[in-house]
């Protein structure tokens, strides 16, 4: 005989040790499973399209730091190409150069804390975040070499970067890019096959492919669905 | 890298089909009239050589004279992407037929645009503000909000 | 599962949106005024004559050694918030590894984040479900007075609009020395209470 469940509505509110950010959650269950979910947004709704209208465009760079504060050089650089790409304006090679490799150290430095939070929520409370945020601190000394800051940087300007990078810099990256390796294997030792993580993860909130691409999803979101 | 498509050809495409739907098409988008915004589009999705599936934005512009609405559409099978844009005239009360039943995506960004701009869409399943909270009055990203 | 998919019976979303709606208006319409500092002890500094029992110090030295954060973190300070407790900038030196997700197991928010109005009454919320003697960190340019942001419409210009702070540690983010920093003070403070004037 089955057991007769009423469907109820709970509030996974902006605060809780999974929500990343300010995020809510109106979860319709039955039982265990979740049924029907409603987000409800605007917590760090900061207006910056607003505030952005009375600045000139340089002065928009560090507003853009703080939209996705995880990787603030890519969305300075978003920012910068646009207005680049609106105002034709020629940037020169080393700046180019400049550019993708910082790029690429936030995008590596984004990933880590990523991964290490998905983690943090899978069940290991905070272990592996800690070995990530062991290379990320690496990371972020290089970008406090170039820049002077460790998280905003404001380092893209509209037709190049703001600094030249110190030549420690550049001593600094080529031992920090050799060493990297060691430390990705590290961590696919250590997680690849584990069997709660698997178990977790695996087939769990399947997206199918149409849907996905029907309701926008970008990014590692749309990847993920084939 | 994506191909952005010629306003102009798909333009000529688009006048044949739906006769005085065109206001202007440039090298960049085409601006269609609000009456003609869901056939347009539907045509845009379902057509097998444009096959546009993916929409990857909706915004809108406020001139003071008119509201612009503009839609990024990219077609993830043959690469290549288009600005569509609509215009809604007056400031009391703009509305504009939702295209959520051809691309889910729109939900979201519609509630945005309307929770910032001001401008309702006919169709939508669930029209309430997303990022402000309900009672807040006046729509921030107008000109005239201070 | 034999579950039908319609609305849970006596809940709908639009009322529960229109009454947080007003909840957080009348809020933003109270709020106005800065909470005055809790700073008494900076006065009694000055006075010289603090007489501090064994109780006392024992009680103050356990709490300032043990404080333990609350998980409250809506922006970009949280970042250097973690930092702060990753390996190398290690507070669990001083006894601060834990951070509670329960506000009624917590003694300490470090606000990490800038404040906006709709996040406003559920920050309250946390902080009077928090249990004596419970202080406040604001971290962040945010925190202390709106930062970049201050003339926004949705922003709160300053945690002390809505609850009291003890310390306050600027930068934008402040770096991780520089939120040690702060936690010293706050723990100097806590070393001058007195458990007669709680």
């Amino acid at each position: 005989m089955a057991i007769r469940t009423e469907p109820f509505v709970i509030n996974m509110g902006p605060q809780h040790p999974s929500t990343h950010g300010v995020f809510r959650m109106r979860v319709t269950l039955d039982g265990e499973v979740v049924i029907d979910l409603e987000p409800v947004f605007g917590y760090l709704h900061r207006g910056i399209e607003k505030l952005v209208e009375g600045r000139t465009y340089t002065q928009i760079i560090p507003i853009t730091d703080r939209l996705d504060y995880a990787a603030s050089m890519s969305n300075n650089l978003a920012y910068v190409l646009a207005v680049e790409k609106l105002a034709g304006i020629p940037v020169p090679e080393r700046a180019e150069y400049l550019r993708v490799i910082m790029a690429e150290l936030q995008r590596i430095a984004s990933h880590l804390l990523g991964v290490g939070s998905f983690l943090n929520d899978c069940g290991a409370f905070f272990t592996p975040f800690m070995y990530m945020w062991r290379e990320r601190e690496k990371i972020v000394d290089l970008f406090d070499m170039v820049c002077g800051q460790r998280l905003t940087y404001n380092y893209m300007r509209i037709g190049g970067v703001s600094h030249d990078v110190p030549d420690e810099f550049l001593v600094a990256l080529d031992k920090f890019v050799k060493s990297m390796p060691h430390f990705i294997d590290e961590y696919d030792q250590l997680l690849a096959e584990n069997e709660i993580l698997l178990v977790r993860s695996k087939s769990v909130g399947i997206l199918p492919k149409e849907l996905a691409i029907n309701s926008s999803a970008s990014g590692p979101v749309l990847r993920g669905s084939g | 890298m994506t191909l952005a498509l010629s306003g102009k050809e798909v333009g000529t495409g688009l006048e044949e089909k739906f006769p005085g739907s065109i206001v202007e098409s440039s090298q960049d988008s085409i601006l269609v009239k609000s009456e003609f915004l869901l056939p347009v589009a539907t045509y845009l999705k379902d057509t097998p050589e444009l096959d546009f599936n993916y929409l990857a934005s909706v915004t809108a512009v406020d001139y003071y004279d008119y509201f612009e609405v503009v839609y990024h559409l990219t077609s993830l099978p043959h690469n290549h992407s288009l600005v569509l844009k609509t215009r809604c005239y007056g400031r009391d009360n703009p509305s504009l037929p939702s295209v959520v039943s051809l691309w889910r995506g729109a939900d979201y960004q519609e509630r945005e645009v309307y929770d910032l701009m001001g401008i309702s869409f006919t169709g939508h399943p669930n029209l309430k503000r997303i990022f402000l909270w309900e009672g807040f009055e006046g729509h921030p990203l107008r000109r005239d909000y201070l | 599962m034999e579950v039908d998919i319609t609305k849970v019976p006596g809940y709908s979303s639009e009322e529960l949106d229109k009454t947080e709606g007003e909840i957080i208006e009348s809020l933003k319409r109270n709020s106005q005024q800065i909470i005055p500092d809790p700073d008494e002890w900076l006065v009694e500094e000055l006075r010289g004559n603090i007489l501090l029992t064994t109780v006392d110090a024992f009680l103050n030295w356990a709490r300032r050694s043990s404080l333990w954060t609350l998980m409250a973190f809506p922006a970009c300070c949280a970042m250097e918030f973690m930092s702060t407790a990753a390996p190398r900038f290690d507070i669990s030196r001083f006894g601060m590894e834990v951070i509670r997700p329960s506000p009624r197991q917590a003694d300490l928010m470090i606000t990490a984040g800038t404040l906006t109005w709709k996040m406003a009454p559920q920050i309250r919320r946390l902080y009077d479900q928090m249990a004596e003697p419970k202080w406040v960190i604001a971290m962040g340019a945010c925190a202390i007075s709106g930062g970049t942001f201050a003339e926004s419409y949705s922003v709160v210009p300053g945690y002390n609009h809505i609850i009291p702070v003890d310390v306050y540690v600027p930068g934008c983010p402040p770096r991780p020395e520089a939120l040690l920093t702060g936690i010293r003070m706050l723990q100097e403070k806590i070393a001058k209470a007195s458990i007669v004037s709680k």
